[in-house]
């Protein structure tokens, strides 16, 4: 059983997370080691190791990147996205830029405002991007456009460390 | 931290009967118990005595142990034996208790790492000092309640480690209480509001407690209690505003050199003039000195000056917890506030400022986590046939593993929800090698040093092999009381490797069976009493849960596989009233190995049709 049918969702890229979440809490409230105060000490370990699978469900779907990546799992994708190399240059130019940019921002957090806005901006231009690149990638559901989705999401994966370093950076100016 | 802990079974679990159960705020200066009574969660007092014990412990003259209000008096004379704030040193080790700052009163012991107190009645640990508050709770509870009780939850501050945890659950072993959750602190209090006044939304709690300070964020929707994050800062409490006002006083006498006793007059001074302050704009006092006395007078102004780095320091913790929540303070609705020192007119202020809205403080606040450690307490013992709320918890500090150059690789980061399990996959560096270790940390620093040491894991018997040629798969567990469990297997034979836990400020399995036999005046009797009534217990449960499968399931199994439950059953029948200890563990082993088929069957089967609307029966 995967994570879609264990949640009842289809198995799409495209989900309702009301839903998805109004289940994820049926399931919970069911199989929540909780319900088990009583149980014997047996039923009492699977309804752990139950709800730990309930909840790695949820989260794994909840997030697009970490879906998408249990998407393209399911259909036998290998995603070694530390040991394959780009081929793509244009984006590992691409990526330098940025990372020279989140560099100065770094050094100077206080004095370069305006260029956090435009590497926000630009970070989430390209992301919006990506992901949709993405979803239509996966929804096609062929060997090649899988690969491509592969291929994505391992782009994303930058954005989203630069992303992360940029809130970071950010956070801290604040404090 | 154990492998596979196996809780106390409770007592009786015949269905449809009403079960005693209580809720127990185990705190570092007082701690309290309620119970539901009635659909109403009350405060249960001794002979109408105080509705809250001071966590107070003094070991006196001829084995005589006190606790409470009577120990607080002692602590003035005989500092050396009366424990104050136990909390503080659960699970904790002697170099990180003896390296502060501020001078304890007590002779502090190296218990192979573990921190313990040498008392005129021998060297006691923390676990141990704790199982004395407990035990007086215990007897509180059922003398109130006029029963046995079935099960406890007991709150612990969200920001408690594993360590930590796991001493608060060993202590409670060792008090002859059967722990059905632990359960975070503003997480009780937010069910103690969030049942009364229906609220939904997202909540802070902000907790300054006597040693604790934490702030969590909640997420309350149709009886769903969803933690987002918590923080907070674990040595950090009412104490150290008292602490503060010691300072400001030793200054005021020009004291320095301090016997023990006269620093305890300090303390209890500065706890008086701290509570007349939330009422009075200032306060005039007398202090004994070594020689004569000091008179003088605090206001206000002065003490609200002296406690701002502190209150400070809360406010800094709730802006990132709140970031952590993904949220901004103006995401949150509402602001409980719990523990005595929110009585402070400053701390009220400035929370009110930082969230823009005044907190709710309608709850006695030195109440609220007991009372609502009581209402989760009588659901989880059954006594609520609609189980219509749902608490679910997150882990308050990443988990990781120390990896080449002494740094830590995160498996399970801070704040993910509870129960959680994650897989690593280790392999072998030398030829033939059939041991390994594997160092967990818990905290979120990089290095290795910086973090807390959970335990140490030596793994056994892998099968040897070539190089990189053993894989073994180590999967961590957190359940819901955020304990951390951990076992390992060597995927390619399949073998599981078997594993060796020390951990690092904790006590071994052995340890507190020693522990519980040492308390017991009859020790061995005793012990087998214990042991054989907690066998029984567990048959029982295993019968009846077998019974009720067999019932509704019966029929998806083969003719062959009955007849080998059927059998086993009859045995564990025949012997659950034997007084055979192993028998009965025996048998109830064979009923468990005889259904585990079953048993993952039933569970699949209503993992798959819980979401089909099907009538399914409970597992």
């Amino acid at each position: 059983m995967n994570y879609f049918e264990l949640l009842g969702v289809p198995e799409h890229m495209e989900l309702d997370l009301t839903v998805l979440s109004r289940h994820y809490l049926e399931l919970q409230r069911r199989f929540h080691p909780d319900q088990f105060g009583n149980a014997s000490e047996r039923d009492r370990r699977q309804s752990v190791q139950q709800a730990a699978m309930i909840n790695d469900a949820f989260q794994t779907l909840k997030h697009p990147m970490s879906r998408a990546e249990y998407l393209l799992e399911q259909r036998g994708v290998e995603l070694k996205h530390e040991q394959q190399s780009f081929q793509d240059t244009h984006f590992l130019m691409q990526q330098m830029e940025l990372r020279e940019q989140l560099a100065e921002i770094a050094a100077a957090p206080e004095q370069t405002e305006a260029l956090q806005q435009q590497l926000e901006q630009e970070l989430s231009q390209q992301q919006q991007h990506l992901r949709s690149e993405l979803s239509a990638a996966i929804a096609k559901q062929t060997a090649e456009a899988d690969a491509l989705a592969a291929a994505t999401l391992r782009k994303l994966k930058f954005f989203d460390k630069l992303q992360q370093e940029l809130e970071f950076i950010e956070q801290q100016r604040q404090d | 931290m154990a492998l596979l802990q196996i809780a106390e079974p409770g007592q009786s679990s015949a269905p449809h009967q009403h079960k005693l159960a209580a809720g127990i705020d185990l705190g570092t200066t007082n701690s309290l118990v309620a119970s539901v009574r009635s659909g109403e969660a009350q405060i249960l007092t001794r002979d109408d005595g105080p509705v809250m014990v001071p966590s107070a412990v003094r070991y006196g003259q001829e084995q005589l142990v006190e606790v409470g209000q009577k120990a607080l008096d002692a602590a003035v004379f005989d500092a050396e034996n009366t424990i104050l704030s136990v909390k503080r040193f659960m699970g904790r080790g002697y170099q990180e208790i003896s390296q502060q700052a501020e001078a304890l009163p007590y002779k502090l012991v190296d218990q192979s790492g573990l921190l313990a107190i040498g008392t005129r009645q021998g060297v006691k640990n923390p676990v141990e000092v704790s199982a004395e508050i407990l035990k007086q709770l215990h007897v509180t509870a059922e003398q109130a309640l006029g029963g046995e009780l079935t099960g406890v939850v007991i709150t612990v501050p969200a920001y408690f480690d594993d360590a930590q945890r796991q001493a608060t659950k060993d202590a409670a072993r060792l008090a002859g209480l059967n722990v059905l959750r632990l359960l975070n602190e503003p997480t009780a209090a937010a069910l103690a509001y969030g049942l009364d006044s229906k609220q939904e939304g997202v909540i802070a709690v902000y907790d300054l407690g006597g040693g604790t300070f934490d702030i969590s964020i909640l997420r309350l929707q149709k009886g769903v209690f969803e933690v987002l994050a918590t923080g907070g800062n674990s040595a950090l409490g009412g104490d150290d505003l008292d602490q503060t006002i010691v300072g400001w006083l030793l200054q005021q006498t020009g004291e320095t050199e301090q016997s023990s006793q006269g620093l305890r007059e300090y303390k209890l001074l500065a706890r008086r003039l701290k509570e007349k302050l939330t009422e009075h704009d200032h306060v005039d006092f007398v202090l004994p000195l070594q020689e004569g006395e000091h008179r003088g007078q605090l206001d206000r102004a002065t003490f609200e000056q002296l406690i701002q780095p502190l209150v400070r320091k809360t406010l800094t913790a709730c802006k990132a917890t709140v970031r952590d929540a993904g949220l901004t303070v103006d995401d949150i609705l509402e602001i409980v506030m719990v523990g005595g020192s929110t009585r402070v007119p400053r701390v009220r202020q400035a929370v009110a400022e930082l969230f823009g809205k005044e907190p709710l403080t309608s709850i006695n606040p030195d109440q609220v986590v007991a009372l609502g450690a009581a209402i989760q307490a009588n659901v989880l013992v059954g006594n609520k046939s609609e189980q219509d709320t749902l608490l679910l918890d997150v882990i308050p500090l990443s988990l990781g593993l120390e990896t080449m150059g002494g740094l830590v690789e995160k498996i399970i980061p801070r704040n993910t929800v509870i129960p959680v399990a994650k897989a690593q996959e280790f392999t072998t560096f030398k030829d033939g090698q059939t041991a390994m270790a594997i160092h967990v940390l818990q905290g979120e620093r990089e290095l290795v040093a910086d973090n807390r040491s959970l335990a140490r894991f030596e793994l056994h018997d892998i099968p040897p092999m070539p190089a990189g040629g053993a894989h073994i798969r180590v999967t961590f567990q957190v359940d819901a009381d955020g304990l951390l469990h951990v076992t390992a297997q060597e995927k390619s034979s399949g073998v599981s490797a078997s594993i060796e836990v020390k951990p690092s400020y904790g006590l071994t399995d052995e340890q507190i069976m020693t522990m519980i036999t040492g308390s017991m005046a009859h020790a061995k009797e005793d012990m087998h009493a214990r042991m054989l009534q907690e066998q029984r217990v567990e048959a029982e449960r295993v019968l009846e849960a077998v019974d009720a499968a067999l019932a509704a399931d019966g029929h998806l199994l083969q003719d062959e596989e009955r007849s080998a439950i059927d059998a086993s059953l009859l045995r564990l029948r025949a012997s659950k009233d034997s007084a055979d200890v192993e028998q009965i563990k025996a048998a109830i082993e064979a009923v468990n190995i005889s259904t585990d088929q079953f048993a993952a069957l039933r569970m699949d089967h209503s993992i798959r049709t819980a979401l089909k609307g099907h009538k399914v029966n409970e597992v």
